[in-house]
Order: structure tokens, then sequence, then C-alpha cells
């Protein structure tokens, strides 16, 4: 039996390495989580293919997987930085995971930064396969990546912000409930499969300023339209990304 | 370093109507043991998440290793077990310990310590499939494992069966041994009366009583025996030496303290004899801690 020995010796680790150490803890229960890796990865994938495939919904005139893939995308993003993260938030604080890491010397801050890059992580691996299923399926990509790419950043800020306000206010139960709502209403009604012009003229200004209406607006006008950066969708995105992290830093409670 | 490991003068915790503690006061000192022993809701809890930064005071100051509890420094300095929970579910016995190290600089051995505690055979057993006695013993090891210099432990063996009690406490003797300071909550006596150095006694949010286990239960020995209720008491203390004392409690129950030694139990069972009564379960022993907060609160400390 090896000697253990007890005497103090008190000291906090490497902030960088704590971030990395929880990070790491983050995203290997996201992936070993089958419930999340069916709404990450397995629903977006199925929806890419199966719709591009078949032809159930009108896109109007575009090849189907051009205007689907930039959707499922958007998808992918809000279902790791919002409802994933949301549902592991909300039990995290119901399980008392977030009081005992609060007597670590993981702060706060470091622990908000080590799940923002754990959802960056997952959606980078999001990212390349369903890349990969469209480039597969004949998807032909246009416009900047660095548009692309901010997009997506200020995506996942406006739906961790949203996913955060729930979990950090709701029980766990409720946030669970609420979380796969909203994402299927968000799937439903926010332009991922289905144009927003199908929608009557009237509800469509409410429609077009929901997050993920601008995310897959935005990722749609810059990679099959090539657009170079669409400001409207950046505003709106930034606005919501703004106000849910504002309303998170004064609501959050994490007991 | 000459502030106690922890200081707490006159604090008040409210949870709306009602007053969970009540101007308590007491320190912890460096490198000892200290005990909060109590009833359920005496205020053991709050006092202990008070010290650990989690919850407010509604009034009085607690210092901890010189500091107000929420002062971030502390976290690297201070080890804490919560009472219960505290670990994702689906998170591996061992994987949680070595998450748990990494934030700290000097960190002990996950798997050293995972053996020490009689965990090696469960390292991948995820936290829910673990017996509750299997998880107290994770969250001390995570409690101790950045090598801290003070250690709160929220009743470290609420569930534990007896071999993994006594391996809760040898950890908590070797603690002592290597100077780190320990405040636990119990309500149990045995576990304060073997482990502590200091016992602060606390019913209703305050300090009922506190001192080292020998002060609080005194140095001499009682004579106890059980027999029918309402023997004449009076006239068995006419036949001891002056000075001791007899009493009936509950009824049926009797102890006699005094200078118990081979005279007193023969004189006792001599009057037994005579009155034709039978002395059941006759032994001599010390006071415990149980009876002494019997005595001070009236109420049973379970």
């Amino acid at each position: 039996m090896t000697a253990l020995d007890f005497s103090p010796a008190p000291g906090a680790a490497p902030f960088p390495r704590m971030v990395l150490a929880q990070a790491g803890a983050e995203v290997r229960a996201m992936l070993r989580n089958g419930e999340q890796l069916l709404l990450t990865l397995i629903i977006p994938v199925l929806l890419l293919t199966g719709f591009s495939l078949a032809p159930l919904i009108d896109v109007g005139t575009e090849r189907r997987v051009d205007f689907l893939a930039p959707g499922v995308l958007a998808l992918a993003v809000m279902s790791t930085a919002f409802t994933g993260q949301a549902i592991a938030t909300g039990f995290e604080r119901r399980y008392g995971v977030l009081k005992r890491l609060g007597a670590t010397p993981l702060s706060r801050s470091g622990l908000m930064l080590a799940k923002t890059a754990a959802v960056v992580a997952v959606e980078v691996v999001q990212a390349v396969v369903i890349v990969a299923v469209g480039l597969a399926l004949g998807w032909r990509p246009h416009g900047s990546f660095l548009s692309a790419a901010l997009l997506v950043v200020l995506g996942t800020a406006a739906f961790s912000g949203l996913g955060l306000l729930m979990a950090g206010t709701l029980r766990a139960e409720a946030t669970l409930a609420a979380a796969n709502l909203v994402y299927l209403v968000l799937l439903g009604a926010g332009g991922v499969m289905f144009p927003l012009t199908k929608f009557p003229a009237g509800v469509r200004p409410v429609l077009e300023a929901l997050p993920i209406s601008a995310l897959t607006g935005g990722l749609r006008a810059v990679l099959a339209q090539g657009a170079a950066l669409p400001l409207v969708p950046v505003a709106v995105l930034a606005a919501w990304a703004v106000v849910s992290l504002g309303l998170v830093s004064r609501t959050f409670r994490w007991e | 370093m000459d502030s106690p490991a922890v200081e707490i003068v006159d604090l008040v915790k409210r949870y709306g109507a009602s007053t969970a503690v009540d101007g308590l006061t007491f320190r912890a000192e460096r490198g000892a043991v200290t005990a909060v022993l109590g009833p359920n809701g005496a205020g053991k809890t709050s006092t202990v998440e008070i010290c650990e930064g989690f919850r407010k005071s509604d009034g009085g100051t607690v210092k901890v290793l010189g500091l107000a509890p929420a002062r971030p420094e502390l976290r690297a300095r201070v080890g804490v077990m919560l009472q219960a929970g505290g670990v994702p579910p689906a998170m591996r016995c061992a994987e949680w310990l070595r998450l748990v190290s990494r934030f700290y600089a000097h960190p002990l051995d996950p798997g050293a310590l995972l053996e020490r505690l009689g965990l090696t055979g469960h390292v991948r057993t995820p936290y829910r499939r673990l017996s509750g006695g299997q998880q107290q013993r994770l969250s001390l090891a995570a409690a101790v494992v950045g090598r801290p210099e003070l250690v709160f432990l929220d009743e470290p063996t609420a569930g534990l069966d007896p071999q993994a009690r006594h391996a809760c406490w040898e950890l908590v003797g070797e603690l002592r041994a290597a100077g780190v300071s320990v405040m636990l909550t119990t309500h149990h006596m045995d576990e304060a009366e073997r482990l502590a150095d200091h016992v602060v006694i606390i019913d209703r949010g305050r300090v009922v009583a506190e001192g080292t286990p020998a002060s609080l239960t005194g140095a001499e020995r009682q004579l106890r025996f059980r027999a029918r209720p309402g023997l004449a008491l009076e006239e068995l203390l006419n036949a001891l030496p002056a000075g001791s004392a007899a009493k009936e409690s509950p009824a049926g129950h009797y102890i006699i303290e005094g200078l118990v030694g081979p005279e007193l139990l023969a004189t006792v069972t001599a009057w037994c004899a005579a009155e034709g009564v039978t002395a059941d379960d006759l032994r001599i022993e010390r006071r415990t801690l149980e009876d002494v907060f019997l005595e001070l609160t009236g109420r049973e400390l379970r």
C-alpha cells in the first residue's frame, strides 16, 4: 500500500489546467450520454440525410441539401449550446455538483469558461460530421468560412445564455421538459427544415427574430448564397446573447 | 498562523421565521479535531455551510484560517465533504477524484487514496451505482485530495457500515497526526468521544457545553443497574460513603456516582440482596456524551 502524506500542502493548480480538466470532464460527459448524442448528432444527421434524399419537403428552387445543410448546422449548435447544456447544468445544480465545485479552487468564471470550451469542442465534432455527410450528399457550400464561424460563435453565446438562464432558475425536471419542448418548437418554426416563407406573413417577423431563425438564415445566406456577412442575423444573435447572458449573471442560482 | 482554524462569534442564521443558529460562539483550534455534536436540526449543517462559504450568516462573525469564509484563496486551503451528493451521477469513481485532484497544486495520488479508502474495486463504477457508504468515502477522498490545511466533514459517517466507519475514523486520525485541522459534525456521541480533541455540543442553534470529551463526561465513573422502579434510594445512600449520589433516570434505571470501587459495589449488591431486588445489567462505566447531552437539554441526542 502506498504511503499517503496528508501533511498540508495547499495550493491551486494553474488556471488553464483547472479549466482544461473541467472542460475535458464535460466533453466526456456529453459524449457518454446517449440522449445527448441522439440530440446532438443522430437527429441532425438523420434529418440531413432523410430530407436531402427524399422529396418530402418543398424548400424552393435550390437543391435540397444546399438548403438543409446550413439549417442542420444551426440545429446542431442549438442542440449542444442550448438543449444539452441547459439539461446538464440543471441537473448539476440539482445534484449539488455546482455547489461542490464551488468549494474547489476552480472559480465560477473558470467553470463557465470550461463549459463554453466543452460546448465548442462538441460543436466542432458535430460540424465535422455534418459537413462530411453533407458533402457526401452533394452539398456545395459557398461563402466565407470566417463569416459562418462568427455566426456560430454568436449563436453559441445566445443559446448558451438561454440554456443557462433556464438551468439556473428552474427546477431540473422543468428545465428538462422545457428545453426539449423549445428544441422541438424551434426546429419546426425556425427555418431549419421549412423555409420561413411557408409561414403566414403575419407571424414571419416574430419567427425571424428567433435566435434559431437568425442562425439558419445567416448560415444559409453565407453558405448557400455566398453573402459576405449578413448583418441582420448578426445583430439578432448578438442581442439575444447580450440580453440572455446579462439575465444569467443576475439570476443564476448555484444551489 | 496564529489565528484558529475556525472562529465563530455570536453567529446567527435564520430561515424565514425560524432561527437555525442563535448566537453560536466557539473556536476550532489548528491541528485539532473539533466535533460539533447535536441532534438533527440543531444547526450543525447551517454552521458548517456558513464556514464553507456556501451560506451567508444573518449576524455575528465567522473567520476561517483568519479570513472571511467567502474569500477565494480559502478554496485551495480548505477541503469540504458535503453531507450528500455533489458528484455527477454518471461520473466514474476514479474519474471524479482525478478531476478534483487536478484543481490543486500538490494533490495526493488519487489511485493511492482510493486504495486507502477501499475503493480500488470500483474505479470505473459510476457514482450512482456506488453504495451509500462508497459514495461517502469518495466524498471524503475528494475533501482531502488537495492536501488542505483544514477539512470540514459534514456527518462523514452517516450511513456507513461499522467497517467503513472505522476506516473513516482512522483517516481522520491520520489527518490530525499530519497536522491537518478537522471540523466535523456528527450526532454519534461515540464518534465525537473517539475522534475529537474538542467537542462542542449544540442544541437549538446554541452551544450548551464544550470541552474535551473527558472534561465533558467527567473523570468519575458510575455504577449502573436496572431493577424494578421506585427503590428507596435514600436508604441506599445512608449505607454509602458520604459524597455519593444515587438517582433513578429513567424509571427502573439506577445510577450511583461517587468513589466507584469494590467497596461501593459490594455495598450496593448487599443492599439489593437485603431488599430482595435483582439488579440486572449491573456495570461500571464513565458517563457518555449522550448522558451529558440528556442532562443538559433533557432530550435524547437522536
